[in-house]
């Protein structure tokens, strides 16, 4: 590991620690309002200001920075396991079954993931409660986003498919799932491990675009995406400046993800 | 391969290309209506709920409505519907989808093809000049550059281009702009590494015509692949910056229907847009497979 990618994995590390002790130092609850102090600038009681209800910054940065650090992995997670199953099994059964899911693979690469995103939002209740509105946006990711790994998996099973190991596993009997979770993931797992990495940043940016847009998470909730729903006030920023923290935030996970990934596996 | 079984083979794919399109128009157009149909209030008319009606008039009106509710018989109505152009009316602007596509599809096509060239053109030349100079501060500070752009939410590129009053191409080209500039500069210096390459190098041919005459035709069917994916990147991009743009395109009447819940107009314009996308990369992969021939 080069030294970028260790102070990078640090930086995601500290970041990830901050975020689960967020209960412990959270200065207030992320809906409480002072409303003696709305729009507040940075002071010791509120150390990044209050917003425009006079809710302390700083805490609902620290829940925000937990929802949109927890929503993406769990979607990531889901997306991964989606592809692992069928991009296995595609790679390993090949014949019509590889050239359908292949097919509904490339199919759905073609279409633009916001757009389908959005069908699947028009078709559930928008004026949800803000938990509800976090599992539909981790359920939304996870369902949907799963195409592109699915075609790198299918390829890495395909290698396998005629390896001597696996010839003997067959020969000895071995059952089909038996030769999926003894056999073949053990020897994808590295792909997994990667798959489910690029996924994150992918999630963290497209559960703030929906939330900037009103489709994800639902107030009073946090995350990073609702938090930048006020840069619409450019006026307001230039004055506050603190205010583009949970920016800042953003892009330093998603760079710092972008650094521990080598390189080749970025560009996927 | 000659070039008769060639332009036959390349033939045979159009063809294929052609169905393929026409049973995926087919089964877009059935899952659309799928999800119109079972989409929760379907076939509920405001109407219904308004107290001045009699019952025997809301009955009428449920016996109207009744005409289309077999899965079969609405499945006929629906394909018939489209076969003609109609595609339905919107249920929040009440207006015909088809007259509100005609009006929308332009805008956005011309913001997502100037955003294209000018991503394009951006990503070649700066990749073609990673090519040139192989410094480490270049190599570092595009790098730094390329990330910094790629960690940006396209809602929060929108914002900005709104303050610094941008045309919507230009966002719409800060976010395609990395994914092409990454790929771009991969494939090149992948053929730029050829052994091939290194023999014209070693020659002493100039930078220029190894750029035009090696590494460029070699690197070209990916290439033209990249281009037809753009156009999905591009696309994707178009819903939140037309939406905090506030420009009359496709992405925002996406949007605006995503947020009143106008399941027939966001499934027809996916639809459509569905559609746009897959014959922009069927033309891609059909000029890539062209190309990789001529240059075999």
């Amino acid at each position: 590991m080069k030294s970028l990618q260790k102070v990078a994995a640090a930086i995601l590390c500290a970041i990830f620690v901050l975020m689960l002790l967020a209960t412990f130092l959270l200065p207030a609850p992320y809906a409480r309002q002072f409303r003696d102090v709305p729009n507040a600038a940075p002071s010791s009681a509120h150390l990044l200001g209050t917003d425009a209800l006079g809710r302390d910054s700083l805490s609902r940065l620290l829940y925000g920075t937990r929802v949109s650090l927890l929503l993406a992995p769990a979607a990531a997670l889901l997306s991964t396991l989606i592809a692992a199953v069928l991009g296995s099994v595609a790679g390993i059964l090949g014949g019509w079954f590889e050239r359908i899911a292949l097919a509904a693979t490339d199919l759905s690469l073609a279409l633009p993931w916001l757009f389908l995103l959005l069908v699947v939002r028009a078709m559930l209740p928008l004026d949800v409660p803000p938990f509800v509105s976090v599992g539909i946006a981790f359920l939304m990711m996870g369902l949907l986003g799963w195409q592109a790994s699915v075609r790198v998996i299918c390829a890495a099973a395909r290698g396998v498919r005629d390896s001597d190991f696996l010839l003997l596993a067959r020969s000895s009997g071995c059952k089909p799932a038996r030769l999926l979770w003894r056999h073949v993931a053990p020897n994808l797992r590295p792909l997994f491990y990667t798959q489910f990495l690029i996924s994150i940043p992918i999630f963290i940016l497209t559960e703030a675009n929906l939330s900037i847009l009103g489709l994800g998470v639902m107030e009073p909730m946090p995350s990073w995406g609702n938090l930048m729903r006020g840069f619409e006030d450019f006026s307001m920023l230039l004055a506050n400046p603190w205010r583009l923290v949970p920016l800042a935030l953003l892009v330093i996970v998603v760079m710092c993800f972008q650094l521990v990934l080598p390189s080749q596996e970025v560009t996927q | 391969m000659s070039e008769t079984n060639q332009s036959k083979s390349l033939f045979r794919l159009a063809l294929q290309r052609l169905l393929f399109l026409a049973c995926l128009g087919l089964v877009g157009a059935l899952m659309s209506a799928t999800l119109v149909r079972f989409a929760p209030g379907y076939g509920v008319q405001e109407r219904e709920l308004d107290p001045r009606w009699r019952a025997e008039s809301v009955e009428a009106l449920r016996q109207q409505q009744a005409l289309h509710q077999g899965l079969l018989s609405y499945y006929v109505h629906y394909l018939a519907g489209i076969a003609h152009g109609d595609l339905g009316e919107s249920d929040s602007l009440k207006r015909p989808v088809r007259e509100l596509l005609r009006q929308r599809l332009p805008v956005t096509g011309s913001s997502v093809v100037r955003g294209l060239g000018a991503a394009w053109l951006a990503a070649a030349l700066l990749a073609s000049c990673g090519l040139a100079a192989h410094g480490w501060f270049f190599e570092t500070s595009t790098t730094a550059f390329n990330g910094l752009l790629l960690s940006l939410p396209s809602a929060v590129v929108a914002m900005l281009a709104v303050h610094l009053r941008t045309p919507v191409f230009c966002a719409i080209a800060v976010v395609v702009f990395p994914r092409l500039y990454s790929y771009t500069r991969n494939l090149l210096l992948r053929s730029y590494n050829q052994p091939h390459v290194l023999a014209a190098r070693a020659r002493g041919l100039g930078s220029r015509a190894i750029l035009f005459r090696h590494v460029l035709p070699l690197a070209a069917p990916s290439l033209l692949a990249l281009f037809g994916v753009s156009f999905a990147i591009a696309f994707g991009a178009a819903i939140p910056i037309e939406a905090l743009c506030d420009s009359p395109g496709l992405g925002q009447l996406a949007w605006q229907a995503a947020l009143s819940r106008d399941l027939p107009l966001i499934v027809n314009v996916t639809l459509i847009v569905s559609l746009v996308m897959l014959v922009a990369n069927s033309l891609a992969d059909l000029a890539g497979r062209t190309f990789a021939g001529s240059v075999q």
